[in-house]
């Protein structure tokens, strides 16, 4: 490293992730500790029906009978999950139907996110739930949804509002027996976001969740689960953020999709939960399932994600491709700094006839971090003439991080066509002063090149949400530049 | 004098490069620096420019001020401007947004106003009809997918608007055809001014049939060892550099 550099480098890893800010909101906190009790508890205080009660029980004697999985490349301390509180609540009460409403501290934590909102919903169009610890805190543009029959709101309303909806798909596409994180969030799912698209409507508007963990000592356990009837349309963001703290936090999601005859889904995450200091203390434990299913012939699911934050990401947003004619597409940047470790990528399942998947990966290594694409491509023997295209890329900063590229693949098809490219790359000394010569700072010179490498990815978010995902790769690369 | 290089070296990995460089160019002049290959000429360049990776001594003063310390940005901010012999390509960054940065890095620091998107529009717009890039080229990635010459006229269309004191030409002959050399050349010469100086790093007199300097140094093993005005190209083209040197080597 030159002495520029090195200069560089300390100036900058003084730099702060803005939102490690915590906010003091009354919060009801359960103790730590799971146990049927707890998952008793949390079925009682959310007034859930017996059978979802039953079904959270059986996926905790399912879980408690599982090993946690460790196939991936990532290296942490065992998780107590007796130390974690399974339950966080704002004391203010029940979801809510306009921002008003709300409780003016969390929406100043909101405010403080970048998430205005407010503004949000007025300029952008975007109805947003927005999810703190293990509630949903406020969903917003519900009644022009209505006037389409678009669903949405906090899963936990869509279990009362809607059991029927929610019995027939929850866990059919993530079953809890799928893994060990998805049968503990089976378990002890606490909120989340619930969508219905009718049979031939276009979401008027981007739909959108921003998870907030707010607690300390809790763990967020969130299901998102989303339809999307014949000839519908609908595109979903989520985007996460928690504060800063030394003690690791658990984040085991479970997200499932299901798209009917034609009907579209396309989901964006920007995935920046807090990452740990430069030295790897704190930082989010993300152990994520998301899988969608296109049921319906010539349905289309595609998963767009910029995965920056977190200590751990272990997430593989995949693809059934059930339907004749369907397809699925991943999209992902993953950038990892410091001493972040990052196990992710996909998994395309061919069943239907002329299914098509396209997977474009991008990763990013920086500092002493560790970034590993895993993907599998599965061509089943009934899914004729399917095809995949996948690109892997690595982009390695400096020389103490690592890029690793596993892919998979399991063709019983003769009649399937997949192509496989990978590349690995360093950003040289010359790219760098050709873009210093012209007056740019090394830092903003290395910014533009991760995004114009980026960029594929990148074009697939949503106008507003793209150029977010842009300064936020630009903000995670500082004071990790050598 | 808007140039002043006073016992230049500079090194890399331990081997010696520059040995001594002494060099003045004064404002509105047009400078050639010929030498055979391995002489040391992209390394002068290079240098100048604040390239990372050299151990040097000496000293380079531009208008007056010692940059030696100074960081390649802050050099280009104060228009120092560099050719590239190779123009890096930079995927998927959009080669106006990149430039967009470039001049509103300058003009900051030069306290002006950074350009709106459609003032900049329009400067580029003019700025690439010196140099015949099409418009089609503009909206691309810089330099992803442009043919050897198409870069080289990308050198020259930044350099007319980022509007350097001082540009430095790094064999930007190289590779081009006859009619290529000649737009170039022309893109250049409607760019020369009596505030703007040129530094000309050739290894043909071709190139400076079209761009007329007002002097031509040899480089050779690191140190220059002849100057004189434009006919000194003439005579290396014509005799070779060993004769030329060994005529030199007779006469002193």
């Amino acid at each position: 490293m030159s002495q520029s550099e090195q200069k560089l480098l300390e100036q900058l890893s003084e730099r702060d992730y803005p939102h490690g800010f915590e906010s003091d909101i009354e919060q009801e906190i359960i103790p730590k500790g799971l146990s049927e009790d707890t998952i008793r508890f949390i079925s009682q205080r959310k007034n859930e029906p017996e059978w979802l009660l039953q079904w959270r029980l059986k996926a905790y004697r399912h879980w408690l009978g599982m090993k946690e999985p460790s196939w991936q490349k990532l290296i942490y301390p065992p998780i107590d999950y007796q130390d974690i509180s399974y339950f966080a609540a704002p004391k203010s009460g029940p979801v809510l139907n306009s921002l008003d409403e709300l409780d003016p501290e969390i929406k100043s934590t909101y405010d403080r996110l970048g998430i205005p909102l407010e503004e949000q919903m007025m300029l952008a169009g975007v109805a947003v739930d927005a999810v703190l610890d293990s509630v949903s805190v406020v969903t917003t543009f519900k009644e022009k949804l209505a006037e389409k029959n678009v669903i949405f709101c906090s899963i936990s309303e869509a279990v009362h509002q809607y059991p029927e909806l929610v019995r027939t798909y929850l866990g059919t596409i993530v079953p809890y027996t799928d893994n060990y994180f998805a049968a503990l969030n089976s378990a002890v799912f606490t909120d989340g976001s619930f969508v219905y698209i009718p049979p031939g409507v276009r979401c008027p508007m981007e739909l959108s969740t921003y998870f907030r963990i707010n607690a300390r000592g809790t763990g967020q356990f969130e299901r998102t689960l989303i339809i999307a009837c014949d000839d519908s349309y609908v595109s979903y963001l989520e985007g996460c953020t928690a504060p800063k703290r030394d003690e690791n936090q658990l984040h085991a999601a479970v997200v499932e999709l299901v798209a009917m005859d034609r009907g579209e889904v396309k989901y964006s995450t920007v995935q920046n939960w807090y990452p740990g200091n430069k030295e790897g203390k704190g930082g989010i434990y993300n152990f994520v399932t998301k899988r969608g299913l296109c049921k319906g012939t010539s349905s289309k699911i595609s998963w767009t994600q910029v995965e920056t934050g977190s200590a751990i990401t272990w997430k593989y947003p995949s693809v059934v491709l059930q339907g004749d004619d369907s397809r699925g597409e991943f999209y992902s940047v993953a950038m990892t700094t410091h001493l972040q470790q990052a196990d992710t990528g996909t998994k395309m399942i061919h069943i239907g006839k002329n299914t098509q998947s396209r997977i474009v990966s991008k990763g990013i290594s920086a500092g002493r971090s560790q970034n590993s694409y895993r993907g599998l491509v599965k061509i089943r023997k009934s899914a004729a003439k399917a095809r995949n295209y996948s690109q892997c890329d690595s982009l390695l900063m400096g020389n103490r991080c690592g890029a690793h590229t596993f892919p998979y693949f399991e063709i019983h098809q003769p009649t399937a066509i997949v192509e496989h490219e990978a590349t690995t790359s360093k950003i040289a000394e010359d790219i760098l002063f050709y873009c210093t010569q012209r007056g740019l700072s090394r830092e903003s010179a290395i910014a533009m090149i991760v995004n114009g490498y980026a960029r594929e990815v990148l074009d697939h978010l949503p106008m507003e949400f793209a150029v977010e995902a842009r300064k936020l790769l630009a903000i995670s690369l500082e004071g990790s530049v050598g | 004098m808007l140039l002043e290089i006073e016992n230049l070296r500079a090194s890399i990995e331990g081997k010696e490069i520059l040995k001594g460089v002494n060099l003045s160019v004064p404002a509105g002049e047009v400078h050639a620096i010929m030498g055979p290959n391995g002489s040391g000429k992209s390394t002068l360049s290079s240098v100048i420019a604040g390239k990372d990776g050299y151990e040097t001594s000496g000293s380079i003063r531009f208008d007056g001020q010692e940059i030696s310390d100074w960081e390649p940005e802050i050099r280009a901010r104060e228009g120092m401007f560099l050719a590239f012999q190779y123009p890096v390509e930079l995927p998927g960054v959009g080669l106006s947004s990149f430039l967009r940065a470039c001049v509103n890095e300058r003009r900051k620091h030069i306290g002006q106003s950074e350009l709106d998107a459609s003032s900049f529009l329009a400067l580029m717009r003019e700025k690439a009809a010196l140099v015949e890039l099409s418009q089609d080229l503009i909206r691309r990635p810089v330099n992803q997918g442009f043919s050897g010459g198409e870069k080289k006229r990308n050198e020259i269309f930044q350099m007319a608007m980022l509007d350097p004191r001082m540009a430095i030409l790094d064999e930007t002959d190289s590779g081009l055809d006859i009619d290529a050399l000649r737009i170039v050349a022309e893109g250049v010469n409607k760019l020369r001014n009596p505030q703007r100086s040129l530094l000309v790093i050739t290894h043909y007199q071709r190139l400076l049939e079209y761009i007329v300097p007002d002097r031509v140094h040899v480089l050779i093993d690191g140190a220059i060892v002849m100057s004189g005005d434009r006919t000194l190209a003439l005579a290396l083209e014509e005799k070779g550099y060993d004769l030329v040197r060994a005529e030199q080597e007779v006469s002193s």
